[in-house]
């Protein structure tokens, strides 16, 4: 379980609350579970991520990881527990797909140590049950928007962590990728257990998707609970400032979320 | 291709190959130059050393030189390697953050402001250009220490370029002071030149060289993970600052060793680190080790064309890695896009 606890930060040097990215932020992240964290531009879901991480460290208030603050873990015993999944990602040099998976290994292998065959398995089972097992030898740079984001979270399956963090995971993916991706991770949830959380702008991918969602606005918790009781009309005016219907779609099989206008 | 065998095979035939490239570069340079020697000689044990006058030419006059352009060639490359990364620009090279600018002004002043002393057997320009390079260094290293979380290795490079354009002002102020004969010796210098008659300067640029070695032997995986993006790699488990801290260290170490025993010999650093991931493909752990062995071997063959092509005059060996460089990194650039 990962629970986050009175979490404030500020990027500049005034860390009073005028200056805070996030002001007391408390969540809690049961195992198993995946859950949607929504918020406009600018309400700190990405520095949010970052604190969950470890990449950086609260001013104040902990993170803990089945009762234990993550900064009592070394770097390499965080990341064989939490793996992140950026937006995109960009390769200066010219790494190939299995070289990218591999490279999830890192907090598993001595300084010196080189992947084994165990570690060549374990990078091939993650393309497979990323469906990018035909393009193991291909160059990174060359594939897709979302055949790269599959590469990513099998580079994250890779190093072998129970939980997931993805930052806008279909931001820049086109209709038939979001979907995609949104299977893969249903999937990977149901099939591994695996805990996410998942900052998106969009809505209906967190209703898809989602047991539970938390509303961040300006460094703060709004709101958190059941996608069901969370994911209301009220909730997306006050996150937004967008009137919007929301309705339980029967094809879908979940609710879906309408954009009428902009509220004024 | 370079994908499917593993990584310990390839590394394996990465070490052999460029290996035995460096070694043999190394033992037939020192056999071509005015008087002709043969190998056979040179090896003879029969000949006592003191009568074997191709073992003296080959160990005395030419093997010192043939050793320098091993050191600086492999130091460059590896400079260049460890910036690539570190700045994730596969454009960046050694001279990038203005170290090897601090290096030339460091010897403009000695030679500028005749400067004359020498400490253990070498002279006053390459220890002020060391003593520059170390400068520079410590700026930058101030600079990047004083970056706050959120900025990004782009701020490093405008950092560092900017202080290359200072340095290089302040170099162009001091070259205005010099007279006619220090001018000469300046723009010689700057030029680039591998003119190492005794062993003594390599004894001393091998020290720095050998603390970058000590760095860069911590870095060639995590190179690979910071060369996707400083905060994916904290993420895996890499000690982001740490780790940023010694690539920059080790890189400028062996940058200034290398400048201040040759000069600001251009582009060994940016088209080795090119050519090898050609063959090696990007692994660091490859990369890393080739650059410094194919580096050697390059800088040792341009020397070799430096030496004789107008002989019995001698080119500075910046003009040959220019002359060869410049082009093949313009195919390089245009073949990227």
């Amino acid at each position: 379980m990962l629970r986050a606890t009175d979490l404030s930060f500020a990027y500049s040097r005034r860390k009073r609350p005028p200056d805070r990215v996030l002001d007391g932020v408390s969540l809690q992240m049961d195992r198993g579970t995946v859950v949607g964290l929504l918020g406009p531009n600018g309400s700190g879901k990405t520095t949010l991520l970052r604190l969950l991480s470890g990449v950086m460290q609260p001013d104040s208030g902990s993170v803990t990881i089945d009762g234990r603050p993550i900064r009592e873990l070394t770097r390499r015993a965080l990341a064989r527990r939490i793996a992140v999944v950026p937006q995109e990602t960009h390769t200066t040099f010219d790494f190939s797909v299995i070289d990218m998976v591999l490279m999830g290994r890192y907090p598993h292998l001595g300084a010196f140590e080189l992947e084994g065959a165990s570690d060549q398995a374990i990078a091939r089972e993650a393309l497979a049950a990323t469906g990018t097992a035909s393009l193991e030898t291909r160059p990174f740079a060359t594939l897709s928007g979302g055949e790269k984001q599959r590469v990513v979270i099998a580079s994250a399956l890779a190093q072998g962590s129970d939980m997931l963090l993805l930052d806008e995971p279909t931001a820049s993916l086109d209709l038939g990728y979001q979907f995609d991706i949104a299977a893969l991770l249903r999937r990977l949830n149901t099939e591994r257990g695996t805990t996410m959380i998942v900052s998106t702008h969009d809505l209906n991918l967190a209703a898809a998707l989602c047991e539970q969602i938390v509303l961040l606005k300006a460094g703060r918790v709004i709101a958190q609970g059941p996608t069901k009781a969370t994911l209301t009309a009220e909730n997306i005016r006050v996150l937004y400032d967008v009137d919007a219907d929301v309705q339980f779609h029967p094809r879908a099989g979940h609710l879906t979320v309408v954009p009428i206008a902009r509220w004024h | 291709m370079h994908s499917r065998a593993s990584v310990r095979r390839r590394l394996t035939w990465t070490l052999a190959g460029f290996g035995s490239l460096a070694l043999v570069a190394c033992v037939l340079a020192p056999l071509v130059g005015s008087t002709r020697i043969h190998l056979g000689n040179v090896v003879n044990r029969s000949i006592p050393y003191g009568e074997n006058i191709d073992a003296q030419i080959f160990f005395v006059a030419r093997l010192p030189r043939v050793l320098a352009a091993a050191l600086v060639g492999s130091g460059l490359a590896l400079a260049g390697v460890v910036f690539q990364a570190l700045l994730r620009n596969p454009l960046a090279s050694p001279d990038t953050l203005g170290v090897s600018a601090g290096a030339s002004l460091g010897a403009m002043m000695a030679i500028t402001f005749n400067l004359d002393f020498s400490l253990l057997g070498v002279s006053a320009v390459p220890l002020a250009s060391f003593a520059g390079s170390i400068g520079a260094l410590a700026i930058v290293y101030g600079l990047s220490a004083a970056r706050r979380r959120g900025t990004s290795a782009m701020v490093l490079l405008l950092g560092g370029v900017t202080l290359q354009a200072l340095l290089s002002a302040v170099i162009a102020f001091v070259q205005y002071l010099a007279d006619f004969t220090q001018t000469f010796r300046n723009v010689r210098w700057l030029m680039g030149s591998l003119d190492v008659a005794s062993y003594a300067p390599l004894a001393v640029a091998l020290a720095p060289m050998a603390i970058a070695w000590v760095g860069f032997a911590t870095l060639p995986r995590v190179l690979d993970l910071i060369s996707i993006g400083s905060e994916s790699a904290a993420a895996r488990g890499v000690n982001v600052e740490r780790t940023e801290r010694i690539a920059l260290v080790s890189a400028s170490l062996a940058t200034g060793a290398a400048v201040s025993l040759a000069g600001p010999v251009s582009f060994v650093g940016i088209i080795v680190p090119h050519l090898v991931r050609l063959i090696v493909g990007a692994d660091h752990r490859l990369v890393l080790p080739a650059s410094a062995l194919f580096g050697a071997a390059f800088l040792i063959g341009c020397d070799l064309v430096a030496r004789t092509i107008i002989a019995p005059l001698e080119l500075p060996v910046g003009i040959v890695t220019a002359i060869i460089g410049g082009p093949v990194f313009l195919w390089l650039l245009f073949r990227r896009a």
